[in-house]
């Protein structure tokens, strides 16, 4: 029974990753289009007529989904990149050029096995936590595979054989270890704050008024702002992506991959920015608390308005990231070496110890 | 030095590394990577191949090899007659064609040595500014697109859309639209010309605000911007640079100020002059003209004067189908027009207008027939990517796309 909980636990987080991933697909096509003037994807799925009453009930469903670009952005493109050639460049090894993907989408995905997704429930006499994996050092671990996805990347760029996918990988390297100090440190600050390394105790903590304790907190802001930043750094997005920057690179490491391949560094990509819109919205804004609301314990119901609300705070988060994306320019990749290295560095550092010296005097949120 | 790093056969795929002479003895084995721009690379728009010597990030050595896209235009040009070649020119700087076919036009009126009527001379001066304005437009939109600020160039497109409307409703064409003629105009303007034009220069004005407030005091645009790719005054004359290129590096020489052609001596404009010579520099020189374009434009159209707006010589300009059909002398000035052109005087001219990347010249030889004998552009773009190593070398490797941007290499003008 233990086993199908968690056969059942792993299969609804992963719909809810690729449901994230997906939607952050959409809005990326669908938002940058309204923020640009433009129409955007809305081909596919408009001409909608067939003889079969059974299949015209979804009429007024397909209508809209293809005018909203629904049907083009998910599904269409999706079964393009699948009927795509597989290329693979001379002089490569088709495993390891495989490999690169895989090693880029692989640390993403295992690291939502640490995120609690919802309120304990109790169904049929087990108490079920939507988390796969409850481990009480959860920060480490999304840490730790944040520091992984580099390999994916640098396989990629080096494998792809190209001097374009090579810089790309170098950047992209480069940055990802240097975002991740001040990454580490900022994580180190709420940390110390919270004074637990479990992300479900973390959210138990905001519970009360708001529920964005931490920012009440003198130097929580500043960890907003620090991680906030680091995050988008590391999704190797928006103002930050240097390492696909296309003007210069192509495409950065990935020049060399088609097809589905190519889609997977997409969905590894936006993945990744609904885990940092995760992340912000479980250290700073509350996780699945409604602000003077508080859900009754172990009810099945009150996990899935958690869950919603959860996932509504991370929705704002993820149009955040990509409204950003599409109104600044890029970083040069010396600017943002010095932005890593210069400036978030010593600031979470200063914040680290403010933070200690409040908590050695006895402030702390739990 | 320059061509060598031409002279290797690099290939697509591969790393190839590249030896510098005296490298070898330094503490830090260390190699150049050559990296090729082009000719199909998204930073290069127009076919040009710019082979970069890198060391890590920094630019060592450049190499711009151009020439992918002739077509020939100058040999082209000795097989039509001078009206013919109106849509040949439109193919030079095809961003702002109507200042090729003016530039054409007063190079043959001043063989001639005829002047249009004052009429003719407004709406060319109107029609230029209106091609000067899309061509900054769409010069700085693909530079901030190429920055990452796509969403800028999206909307300096609908800026750009809001005068090629404008431009087809006079012309009946987009792009490559023939207007002028020597002698004259294809065509008058529109009777509520006027009133569209000071509508769309209304949409332009908000559109050039949003893009003002999205990249002018932004920080991340401004950091990439300032201090790179420098060219000092002396430096820029030196490469012999026109147009805003020269301007940004704090030279005010403006072809339509020193020597003024087509009336616009009658016009209030200034001439933004940048400081250090930088892309920032040439960003803002660019900006600000095209507010000046739009004061031209406006004092244009008030000041509008009436009259024909081709010069009455029938053995210059067609003359009107009311007498072909009904003169006998009308219709044989038709029909040598139409079979033989017009025939110029012998002797050789060169006349330049201010194009929107700068001086554009066109030298032209006349044997007294109906066809010109030689024919040279002097193509601001191609003289510009003469200092594109200078610019370049020492910069970063991102620093390529702002600057080749900036420079705004148009591929018809500069391998014509």
């Amino acid at each position: 029974m233990q086993i199908a909980i968690l056969v059942a636990k792993a299969f609804i987080i992963q719909q809810v990753i690729l449901g994230l991933a997906s939607f952050c697909t959409w809005v990326e096509r669908k938002g940058s289009a309204l923020i640009q003037d433009r129409i955007g994807a809305n081909r596919a799925g408009v001409y909608w007529n067939p003889k079969n009453p059974l299949l015209k009930i979804f009429t007024p469903i397909v209508k809209v989904f293809g005018v909203l670009g629904v049907v083009n952005t998910l599904l269409n493109d999706a079964i393009k990149a699948l009927l795509k050639e597989d290329f693979v460049p001379e002089g490569t090894s088709t495993f390891m050029h495989a490999l690169g993907p895989f090693m880029a989408v692989l640390p993403v995905f295992l690291a939502y096995c640490v995120i609690p997704m919802a309120p304990d429930f109790e169904v049929a006499g087990y108490t079920i936590r939507m988390q796969i994996a409850s481990l009480n050092t959860g920060v480490l671990f999304i840490l730790a595979m944040g520091s992984i996805a580099v390999y994916g990347v640098v396989l990629a760029g080096w494998t792809g054989n190209n001097k374009f996918s090579l810089l790309g990988a170098l950047r992209a390297s480069a940055q990802m270890i240097s975002y991740e100090l001040a990454m580490g440190i900022a994580f180190a600050t709420l940390i110390l704050s919270y004074g637990t390394l479990d992300l479900y105790e973390i959210i138990e903590v905001q519970k009360s008024g708001w529920g964005i304790n931490p920012l009440y907190y003198p130097t929580g802001i500043l960890s907003f702002i620090i991680l906030f930043i680091v995050g988008m750094a590391e999704t190797k997005r928006g103002p930050f992506d240097m390492p696909e920057s296309e003007s210069e690179l192509v495409a950065g490491y990935f020049t060399e991959y088609s097809g589905m391949k190519f889609l997977l560094f997409w969905l590894g990509e936006f993945a990744e920015i609904a885990l940092f819109a995760i992340i912000l919205t479980i250290f700073f804004f509350g996780g699945w608390h409604i602000p003077f609301v508080e859900l009754p314990e172990g009810v099945w119901w009150a996990a899935l308005v958690g869950h919603g609300v959860l996932m509504t705070k991370v929705v704002f988060f993820c149009v955040l990231q990509i409204v950003i994306r599409w109104t600044l320019p890029r970083f040069r990749y010396d600017h943002l070496m010095n932005l890593g290295w210069k400036g978030l560095l010593p600031l979470s550092l200063f914040n680290l110890m403010i933070t200690a010296a409040i908590v050695l005097w006895g402030m702390n949120l739990s | 030095m320059a061509g060598e790093l031409l002279n290797v056969d690099y290939g697509i795929g591969g790393i190839t590394t590249h030896m510098k002479p005296g490298m070898e003895g330094d503490d830090l084995h260390s190699e150049t990577m050559i990296v090729n721009f082009g000719p199909a690379h998204p930073a290069t728009h127009g076919t040009v191949r710019i082979v970069a010597e890198l060391s890590g990030e920094k630019i060592v050595d450049v190499d711009v090899d151009l020439g992918y896209l002739h077509r020939g235009f100058e040999k082209m040009c000795e097989t039509v007659d001078y009206n013919q070649v109106m849509p040949y020119a439109d193919r030079l700087n095809y961003v702002s064609p109507i200042i090729n076919n003016v530039g054409w036009c007063l190079t043959i009126e001043k063989l001639l040595e005829i002047e249009v009527p004052k009429r003719a001379q407004y709406i060319r001066v109107i029609m230029s500014e209106l091609s000067r304005i899309s061509d900054h437009l769409t010069c700085l939109g693909a530079s901030a697109m190429e920055l990452g600020a796509f969403t800028v160039m999206l909307y300096m497109m609908q800026a750009r859309e809001l005068l090629w409307e404008l431009i087809e409703y006079v012309t009946g064409a987009r792009l490559t639209i023939s207007y002028g003629r020597v002698g004259g105009l294809k065509d008058d303007l529109p009777a509520d010309f006027g009133d569209r034009m000071l509508k769309a220069f209304e949409g332009v004005l908000h559109q050039l605000d949003n893009s003002d407030r999205l990249l002018s005091k932004n920080r991340i645009f401004i950091e990439r911007m300032c201090d790179i790719a420098i060219l000092t005054g002396e430096e820029a004359i030196d490469f012999s640079l026109t147009g805003p290129l020269l301007r940004a590096s704090g030279v005010g020489y403006d072809v339509r100020k020193a020597f003024p052609y087509s009336s616009y001596e009658d016009f209030d404009f200034e001439v933004p002059v940048g400081k250090k010579g930088d892309n920032f520099d040439r960003f803002e020189v660019r900006f600000k003209e095209i507010y000046e374009s739009i004061k031209i434009c406006r004092q244009a159209i008030k000041n509008l004067p009436g009259g024909p707006i081709k010069v009455d010589d029938p053995h210059i300009t067609l003359v009107s189908k009311d007498q072909v059909y009904n003169s006998i002398d009308g219709m044989i000035n038709h029909f040598e027009l139409v079979m033989y052109g017009v025939k110029p005087p012998k002797g050789d001219v060169y006349m330049q207008v201010e194009g929107g990347n700068g001086e554009l010249g066109f030298y032209v030889v006349s044997d007294g027939t109906g066809k010109p004998y030689k024919c040279h552009v002097r193509a601001p773009s191609f003289i510009h990517m003469g200092a594109v190593r200078k610019m370049l070398i020492g910069a970063n490797i991102a620093d390529i796309v702002p600057t080749f941007g900036m420079v705004n290499m148009i591929g018809g003008e500069c391998d014509r």
